[in-house]
C-alpha cells in the first residue's frame, strides 16, 4: 500500500483515535481548567452610594472621620471589612471625601487639628487639609469619593474593584 | 527530526522494551472478566485526579468542610459534577475492585506462582475500603458524622487495644475537629501513598508472571 492513496485499515484505526482522543482532552480539559481559574474569571466589583448622615451635621472647614463597613463574600466565608472617610465641608453646599487609607503603604491616616494635616502613624507622611501631600513618602494626594447630597443626606460613592 | 528524538529518547530510556514488557506481552485469551483490573486501575486514577481537584476549594475544618462543598457545588463552575465523579467513581470502584476479586478467585488465578499479587490484591481492597471509610467523614454532615461515630466505636470493640484504637482514629474520645483533619490526612496522604505503592507491585508482578489461562475441564 506504500505510495498509494488508499488510506490502510491501520492508519484510520490511529486517525480516528487520535482525534477521539483530542476530543475526549478537550471536552474534559476546559471544564477542567474552568473549575481551576473560575475565581479569576469572577467579577468582583461592587458599586454602591453609600449615606454618611445629614449634611447638616458636619461642622463646615473642619474634617470629621465617619467609618462604615462592607461585607464581602469570598468562596463560602463572609468578611467584613470598616472603612473610614474624612468628609470635609468646605461651605454649606461644598463637601469633600477623602479615604483615610494612606497613599503610601495602605495605613489609616489621623487627622491633627493642632497641626491642620492629616498624619500617617506608619511612615510620617503628612497631607495637608485639601488632602495634598506636605511632606513623607505618599506618591500621590489621598483618594477622594464622589458625593452626593439628596434629600439633606451625604452620600459617597464607594468603588470597590 | 521527531524521528531522531524518539530514537535518542529510547536508547536512553528503552522506551521499545517497556513497551514489549507492558503493553505488547502475551495474553492468554480471555474475555471481559480479564478487564476488572484495568478499569480498578483507571478508577483509581479518576479518583486522584478529582481528588486534587476538590482540594482546591475544599477546607477540612468543621467551621468550613460544609460550607466550601455547599460552595463546590454550587459556585464553582463544574464543582457538581467533579465532586459528582468522585463520589459515584468511590462507589463503583468499591464494586468493580470486589468484583475484580471474585474473577481471581473464581478463575483460581491466586494459584503458584501469583499468591502474592492475590496478597497484595486483598491489601488494596482493605486500602480502598479505607478510602471510602475516611472519604465518607469528609462532608462532615449528619450521615458523615454519625457513620464515622459507629465506625469507630465498632474498632473499639477490640479486646484489649480497643479504647486506644478508638482514640487514635478520632484523636480523642469523641469526634471533633481533630478526627476530620486526621481523617483528612489520611485520605490525601497516606491512605494513597500506600495505594500507590502496592499498586506498583501489583501491577510489577502481574508483568512479571504474566495473566493467568481460565482454567480448562483437565484442571
Amino acid at each position: 500500500m506504500a505510495g498509494s492513496d488508499h488510506l490502510s485499515r491501520r492508519d484510520f484505526i490511529t486517525w480516528i483515535t487520535a482525534a477521539v482522543g483530542s476530543l475526549i482532552t478537550v471536552v474534559i480539559g476546559l471544564p477542567a481548567l474552568d473549575y481551576l481559574i473560575a475565581p479569576a474569571l469572577t467579577a468582583t466589583s461592587t458599586d454602591a452610594w453609600i449615606p454618611l448622615g445629614k449634611l447638616d451635621s458636619f461642622e463646615v472647614g473642619k474634617p470629621i472621620l465617619s467609618t462604615f463597613t462592607r461585607s464581602k463574600v469570598n468562596g463560602w466565608e463572609k468578611t467584613v471589612y470598616s472603612y473610614g472617610v474624612f468628609v470635609l465641608r468646605k461651605s454649606q453646599t461644598e463637601v469633600v471625601a477623602f479615604s483615610n487609607v494612606c497613599t503610601h503603604l495602605g495605613c489609616r491616616v489621623n487627622w491633627q487639628a493642632d497641626k491642620k494635616e492629616y498624619v500617617c502613624p506608619c511612615h510620617d507622611g503628612h497631607f495637608n487639609i485639601n488632602g495634598q501631600v506636605v511632606s513623607g513618602p505618599p506618591p500621590r494626594p489621598l483618594d477622594t469619593y464622589a458625593t452626593k447630597v439628596s434629600g439633606g443626606v451625604l452620600s459617597i460613592h464607594f468603588l470597590e474593584s | 527530526m521527531a524521528k531522531q528524538l524518539f530514537n535518542w529518547l529510547d536508547e536512553h530510556l528503552g522506551l521499545t522494551d517497556l513497551y514489549k514488557a507492558i503493553l505488547d506481552r502475551p495474553e492468554p485469551k480471555g474475555n471481559w472478566w480479564n478487564t476488572l483490573g484495568s478499569a480498578s486501575l483507571f478508577l483509581f486514577v479518576m479518583q486522584a485526579v478529582t481528588g486534587i481537584f476538590l482540594t482546591v476549594y475544599y477546607t477540612p475544618s468543621p467551621d468550613h468542610a460544609y460550607d466550601s462543598i455547599q460552595y463546590i457545588m454550587t459556585g464553582v463552575p463544574y464543582g457538581w459534577l467533579i465532586r459528582g465523579i468522585h463520589h459515584w467513581g468511590a462507589t463503583l470502584m468499591v464494586l468493580v475492585v470486589f468484583i475484580h476479586m471474585i474473577r481471581v478467585f473464581v478463575t483460581a488465578s491466586y494459584k503458584y506462582p501469583r499468591e502474592l499479587t492475590w496478597m497484595v490484591g486483598v491489601g488494596l481492597l482493605i486500602l480502598t475500603l479505607g478510602m471510602g471509610f475516611t472519604g465518607y467523614l469528609l462532608p462532615w454532615d449528619q450521615k458523615a458524622y454519625w457513620a464515622t461515630t459507629v465506625g469507630t466505636s465498632i474498632a473499639g470493640t477490640v479486646p484489649w487495644v480497643g479504647p486506644i484504637i478508638e482514640k487514635a482514629l478520632r484523636g480523642g474520645p469523641e469526634l471533633s475537629a481533630l478526627t476530620l483533619s486526621r481523617f483528612f490526612a489520611a485520605h490525601i496522604w497516606m491512605i494513597p501513598a500506600l495505594l500507590v505503592g502496592a499498586i506498583g507491585v501489583h501491577l510489577y508482578l502481574i508483568i512479571k508472571h504474566g495473566e493467568s489461562q481460565f482454567p480448562d475441564k483437565q484442571d
